[in-house]
């Protein structure tokens, strides 16, 4: 039988905002689709989205949701995720929201390793406002701030994101929903900081001058810079310029989730432990 | 209210009357000179298991603020002027979200980087309107040590009757000033609590935005069953984006008239000495109590001074400044700024002739200055 997306969504606010062929709609209901395998109650979950054609996220699906200002999804979740720690927290936001001006709340995010899933839906572009150029906008393609070819250098978000400190990273594109969904599960199922790479298309505003003006054309070149990271890891450091590896790049289990090293701080000034010493992370610096 | 006496500063009874207001929440960064409200909350909130964390910057502290102030909890950030023009963008939001907080500003003298260690008022009109857009921000101003704490209290309570960001101005002598003050007891400040309304009914009937034209939102606390969506958007009853034409237009008036319309609620003023005052001094924050000494040496000198100190500064009680400047020829505004209340003071006698007695060098204005002024008049 068909899985039936009508419990999680707004029925009311469809049609989405979201272009024809747009991968935004295959990200939504494979996150839908992970909701319900993880069984958790619409009520017990808190979606966070910024602004971009993403920022449209969190209006679309039934759950408590909050739709921010540019940039500040992860800023906002940290107040909601500490205030109600037993909750789930998910972040949705695109590659010019969470890299470039929200960057210092993801990496920060990354950092203190609270319990939040960030989901990067990374077009290469900002696609809402009409092309112009991203933090992972590929070099040389046309955007309508560089016409000349974005001379810009790329963030890499999953280096990025394993070097600031989440305990979880992960990249899959929208090419394959199922392993969509199943990176999803696993990253709300982890305990820290997730950060997901999503790649998806954005034919009408990356494409329409960089040769790929249809959605296919668009996620053939998101097929031919991607590579899952089994395959990745065989290739020659060659070869590897270039290409994205998908799949579970980092899990670390051990980390400290920060919710729970603020219950630490609680006991401490309640006088419940002693005081936390730098012995006590001795073994983690 | 029963009082009890504490030795203090400005700061830190700031910090007292948010945990006695039920505060559980802080998120900010440090900023001089507003600093020790973050380092006595970083003591006191997890004590009463309360959350206060040091965020990467002013942005995240706001935000952090909006977020757990969604949940439900009352959250408070502090800082001083270079960060309140970060935070305006997301004060914004919380304006047309609906989300109310406290927001205390330590003011500093500015622009920019300014005299970071040195008082000022200079955030006075800043604090009027710190984002874009149409709203009507409500501002309260400490006047005394007693009051960081009586005004920090009175903030809490109408952010959840107003549904919307209160904004405390200290500045920096109030904030540093270090004295005994006689403030209500925790048991009376708590008895004082005026929570935010919710609502019990069935979440099928719930909406959030849809209440009367003059009314702030509704909004139960997240994750009790009442799913609804906060944006900054133009929105409809439910919370949803909408451009269409009369929703739009009937928000933002609603924004405006729930406040204008109730500002009764949000009067708050000292008279000093007005009852026979020939001469009225209007001054407000650490300023008015250079200007009450220096009324009481123009009383010496035979000359009928009075004070008038706004402590709700926004909205301005314009209609009570108007009743005395009808009467009253001989009219001085005193404030660390180049004439920022001065102009709402003008507006709201219906007079240019006001006299303004300035000072922007980062240092306090003595009863002398004042005394002296109040002779040329």
């Amino acid at each position: 039988m068909a899985f039936n997306y009508d419990k999680y969504l707004r029925l009311e606010k469809m049609p989405t905002l979201w272009c024809w062929g747009c991968g935004d709609g295959v990200i939504l209901k494979s996150f839908v689709r992970a909701i319900e395998k993880m069984n958790i109650p619409q009520d017990d979950i808190c979606v966070v989205s910024g602004i971009g054609c993403s920022g449209r996220f969190s209006s679309y699906v039934d759950f408590n949701t909050v739709h921010t200002t540019h940039g500040r999804t992860v800023a906002y979740a940290t107040g909601i995720k500490l205030a109600c720690p037993t909750k789930l927290v998910v972040c949705v936001a695109g590659d010019g929201d969470a890299l470039a001006i929200g960057g210092n709340h993801t990496i920060h995010g990354c950092r203190r390793n609270i319990d939040i899933t960030l989901i990067i839906i990374n077009n290469f572009i900002y696609g809402l406002t009409n092309s112009q150029t991203s933090p992972t906008t590929p070099r040389g393609m046309w955007t309508v701030s560089q016409k000349a070819g974005n001379i810009d250098p790329t963030f890499n978000t999953c280096n990025l994101a394993i070097a600031a400190g989440a305990s979880f990273v992960g990249r899959e594109s929208m090419l394959d929903p199922k392993k969509l969904e199943k990176i999803f599960i696993k990253a709300m199922q982890h305990k820290g900081f997730a950060c997901l790479d999503i790649l998806s298309n954005c034919h009408i505003n990356l494409g329409r001058k960089n040769k790929m003006l249809s959605a296919m054309a668009n996620l053939e070149w998101i097929d031919s810079i991607t590579a899952p990271k089994k395959k990745y890891d065989a290739m020659t450091p060659e070869e590897q310029l270039n290409i994205l590896p998908t799949g579970i790049l980092k899990q670390d289990l051990e980390a400290d989730e920060y919710c729970d090293m603020y219950a630490e701080v609680q006991k401490v000034q309640q006088g419940l432990r002693k005081a936390l010493s730098q012995d006590d992370f001795a073994k983690k610096i | 209210m029963a009082t009890r006496e504490v030795i203090s500063n400005g700061n830190e009874l700031a910090a007292k009357a948010a945990i006695d207001a039920g505060c559980k929440f802080f998120a900010g960064y440090p900023l001089t000179p507003s600093s020790e409200v973050m380092h006595e909350l970083s003591d006191l909130l997890p004590k009463i298991g309360g959350v206060a964390i040091q965020m990467e910057d002013e942005i995240g502290g706001i935000c952090a603020v909006i977020g757990a102030a969604m949940t439900g909890q009352r959250a408070l950030t502090a800082t001083s002027g270079p960060g309140m023009s970060l935070k305006a963008e997301n004060l914004g939001l919380a304006q047309m979200a609906e989300v109310p907080l406290v927001c205390i500003n330590v003011m500093r003298g500015g622009p920019s980087t300014g005299l970071p260690t040195r008082v000022s008022q200079g955030d006075v009109l800043q604090a009027k309107n710190p984002s874009h857009g149409d709203y009507k921000s409500i501002t309260l101003c400490a006047g005394s040590l007693a009051e960081c704490y009586t005004e920090t209290l009175r903030a809490f309570n109408l952010a959840d009757r107003f549904m919307q960001p209160v904004i405390v101005l200290l500045d920096e002598t109030i904030g540093h000033m270090h004295g005994k003050a006689d403030i209500p007891t925790a048991e009376d400040a708590k008895a004082a609590i005026v929570p935010r309304k919710r609502f019990d009914g069935d979440p099928k009937d719930y909406f959030p935005y849809g209440v009367e034209h003059d009314e702030p939102a509704v909004l139960n606390p997240m994750f009790e069953g009442y799913r609804y969506h906060f944006t900054g958007l133009h929105h409809d009853k439910n919370g949803y984006p909408t451009e269409e034409i009369e929703t739009c237009r009937k928000l933002i008036q609603r924004l405006e008239d729930k406040v204008e319309l109730h500002k009764d609620e949000l009067e708050s003023y000292e008279e000093f000495m007005m009852d026979d005052a020939e001469v009225m001094i209007i001054a407000y924050g650490s300023v008015s109590l250079a200007a009450k000494e220096s009324i009481r040496h123009l009383r010496k000198e035979g000359i009928k001074a009075g004070l008038f100190r706004p402590i709700t500064i926004w909205p301005s009680p314009a209609e009570k400044v108007k009743e005395y400047t009808d009467k009253i020829k001989k009219v001085l505004v005193v404030e660390l700024n180049i004439g920022q209340y001065h102009g709402e003071m003008q507006r709201a006698a219906a007079r240019l002739d006001i006299a303004g007695l300035f000072k922007v060098n980062g240092r306090p204005i003595s009863p002398y200055e004042i005394v002296n002024k109040v002779k040329e008049l």
